[in-house]
């Protein structure tokens, strides 16, 4: 484990402790490195009728994020250009934010229909809704 | 530009400190200094930002509508609120400060008051 040599920021050193301490104690890590604090922060719930998947992807052209999904599985990438200017005129205090290619992947379950995906991005979030099959939905069966 | 922990003199709820801390970028030139925060989900209304003393604080509500009957089952961004405040010093003017939020990232510049921006000293030699 690395400290800073000045840590100056009590908040974001608790902050970098508590993600090194959650890559320590996750016990299964996807293949695909760990499930926090990638970009874009991923919120994901269900409904009965679909998925609603949450990215908070702040600072994106939404027509260079590519979206898809195949087989229930989601996968999200774009890329995000840096703030942080490169001449020597002006030096650079703080740097945290994500900057680069970006891509994340997540399962979603079977009985989504990838022909009804809705995905809209407002305010930096990328909201994703995938609705149900029909016939994966639960139905009421009349009894006769 | 200095920052300083989130806490506030005063007593505050313990729903009011459980925020989430804005990732940002800090860019000083000889004109001023640059703030980049990413706060999605965060409309202009939902966005404060005041300067008390030498100390300018960032607030922001995430309010994003989502379907009633949902159910959470992968959660990595755990608050609806983000919080952070930035000790500035004397040479920021921050009457002149701005601000602009689009598509979750706000830009914020303090220029440097008039007096305190760098002046080229000459050495002269004998």
């Amino acid at each position: 484990m690395e400290y800073s040599l000045f840590p100056r920021d009590l908040f974001s050193e608790l902050e970098r402790l508590q993600r090194q301490i959650h890559q320590a104690v996750e016990l299964s890590p996807s293949i695909r490195g760990f499930n926090r604090g990638g970009f874009p922060g991923l919120n994901v719930a269900s409904t009965p009728e679909s998925a609603e998947i949450y990215a908070f992807a702040p600072g994106l052209d939404p027509s260079k994020v590519e979206v898809q999904l195949e087989r229930g599985v989601l996968s999200i990438s774009g890329e995000r250009r840096p703030d942080v200017p490169e001449d020597a005129r002006s030096s650079v205090h703080l740097n945290e934010r994500f900057a680069g290619r970006f891509h994340r992947v997540i399962s979603l379950s079977d009985d989504l229909d990838p022909n009804e995906v809705r995905a809209t991005y407002r305010e930096g979030i990328l909201h994703i809704s995938i609705k149900r099959e029909q016939s994966a939905m639960p139905r009421r069966i009349n009894i006769s | 530009m200095s920052e300083q922990n989130g806490a506030r003199t005063g007593g505050e709820s313990a729903a009011e400190q459980a925020a989430l801390l804005p990732p940002v970028d800090v860019i000083e030139d000889q004109g001023g200094i640059t703030l980049y925060a990413d706060v999605p989900g965060v409309s202009r209304e939902h966005l404060q930002l005041h300067v008390e003393g030498d100390n300018l604080f960032l607030d922001g509500q995430i309010a994003v509508e989502m379907p009633k009957d949902m159910e959470a089952t992968h959660v990595e961004v755990p608050r609806s609120r983000y919080r952070r405040v930035f000790a500035l010093s004397r040479e920021f003017d921050t009457g002149r400060l701005t601000a602009d939020l689009k598509n979750g990232v706000l830009r914020l510049r303090i220029p440097k008051a008039e007096h305190a921006k760098p002046k080229r000293i000459q050495i002269s030699t004998e």
